[in-house]
């Protein structure tokens, strides 16, 4: 009996070490080596970095209409409970005035805080952790260029277990890929710049992606659409099987203006995204779209049943 | 019996109205269908697909205007469900905001007519008019496919 008492001690203490072990939030850059990446960076290539990675979206004050504004604020609704996207504008105290390139590069690479802390994954770092160092660096040069907001963001409102920020790191264990993007010689350099753009900055497979019941996504229906997440209405497939018909520049012009090719303009949280690619150099858009054009048919979770009396 | 003829107009008159007004999701979609419909020919012109032509866009344009002034009477309350409605709550929570950028879509529409007389000034103004439907659907419409 007794023996069995100390096995179990034992185990336990073990799977607690273990889950110490994984969980533990990991660097993507060490304080000496982020030494070296506080001197250069370009402000102008960091506003496309802004603009790919739609940080606006979320980042920007709600309520007023300047995409610089970084106050945080937005609430975005979930399963697990409402996060609150944070204050990252120049203000020392409540942005992110103080930070250095370095803890720039582990929030995003790695979903780390500067104080060693997991970030929730509404923050896209699933994507942004394929980015390269120097579009981070020319980022932060563009963040540390606007204006600084007074106030913190309120917390995020989550239901128990998604409290403990440590249990993140099994999660990411399961779904942080943090290998860089690899380019693919065969296809063109546009193709190669738009996967870079979609899989690395824009983040597009986040939303367009259904997800499993721990948040994460279903890698054989990626891109394929699904419920909003948000409560409202269904994510559109973007894969072949959504985007079958229409052309690159129908993609491209979506980005640009927000119209499909049927001229209906594009609602909820697409409209803020078309607000960041519009912002983005043309051809850019038009190599998002001729990545997005190439991603194979897939088949997404089934529409709700609609309506008989529908007329749109 | 002066009092109950009274009475039974009033009754007959909301009737009236609640037939004609019997059927507001549908209505409203189909009114929606029309900007996208009207939209086409300028978007075409736009993107250099067909050469331009004034009076197709002045004619867009005062469905537009048109649209404007009668869409924010077709989401009265109880319509915010059934026939797929996209229409998100929020339209009936900031009603006065929603009514609102509808009247600015009508009166920018119209200001519009005035000032495309050409495919310069018509490639100058007819995108900002068109930027309403994103304003709007960012806040009001539900993601669809």
């Amino acid at each position: 009996m007794k023996r069995l008492v100390f096995s179990l001690a034992l185990l336990c203490a073990l799977g607690l070490g273990v889950f110490w072990w994984l969980t533990a939030p990991g660097a993507a850059v060490s304080a000496q080596d982020g030494a070296a990446l506080e001197s250069g960076g370009d402000r102008a290539r960091g506003e496309i970095v802004f603009n790919a990675g739609g940080c606006a979206s979320c980042h920007m004050t709600p309520g007023q209409s300047e995409r610089t504004v970084l106050g945080g604020g937005f609430a975005l609704t979930s399963p697990f409970g409402t996060f609150v996207a944070p204050n990252i504008s120049s203000h020392p105290r409540d942005g992110i005035g103080a930070w250095k390139v370095a803890d720039l590069a582990n929030a995003m690479l790695r979903g780390v805080s500067p104080e060693g802390a997991h970030y929730y994954p509404a923050f896209p770092y699933t994507t942004y952790a394929h980015a390269k160092i120097e579009d981070v660096r020319d980022l932060m040069v563009y963040l540390r260029s606007l204006p600084a907001v007074e106030g913190k963001a309120a917390s995020h409102d989550l239901q128990f277990p998604f409290t403990i920020r440590r249990g993140l790191g099994l999660w990411k264990w399961l779904y942080l890929d943090t290998t860089p993007l690899k380019p693919e010689p065969v296809q063109s350099e546009a193709w190669n710049r738009g996967h870079y753009l979609v899989e690395a900055l824009g983040h597009c497979a986040e939303c367009h992606s259904p997800r499993n019941p721990i948040g994460g996504i279903i890698a054989a229906q990626r891109f394929a659409g699904g419920p909003d997440p948000e409560g409202h209405g269904f994510v559109p497939n973007i894969t072949a099987k959504g985007l079958g018909a229409w052309s690159r520049a129908d993609v491209s012009e979506l980005l640009a203006t927000g119209f499909t090719p049927d001229y209906d303009s594009v609602g909820g949280s697409m409209a803020a995204v078309v607000k960041n690619t519009s912002s983005l150099p043309k051809a850019d858009r038009d190599a998002m779209a001729e990545y997005l054009k190439s991603l194979p048919a897939r088949e997404g979770p089934p529409r709700p049943a609609k309506q008989a009396s529908k007329v749109d | 019996m002066i009092r109950h003829l009274l009475a039974a107009t009033a009754l007959l008159a909301c009737a009236t109205g609640a037939f004609a007004q019997s059927d507001p999701i549908a209505e409203r979609q189909q009114l929606m269908k029309s900007l996208s419909q009207s939209a086409r020919a300028p978007g075409a012109m736009l993107k250099g697909e067909a050469p331009f032509e004034l009076s197709a866009v002045q004619a867009t344009l005062k469905t537009f205007a048109d649209v404007g002034k009668k869409a924010p009477t077709l989401f009265p309350a109880g319509s915010n469900v059934g026939h797929d409605t996209a229409a998100m709550p929020k339209v009936w929570t900031d009603k006065a905001d929603f009514d609102a950028k509808w009247a600015k879509f009508e009166s920018e529409a119209t200001a519009a007519q005035a000032s495309i007389k050409d495919e310069a000034s018509f490639k100058a103004n007819f995108p900002g008019v068109a930027r309403a439907c994103g304003g709007c659907h960012e806040n009001y419409r539900a993601k669809k496919n």
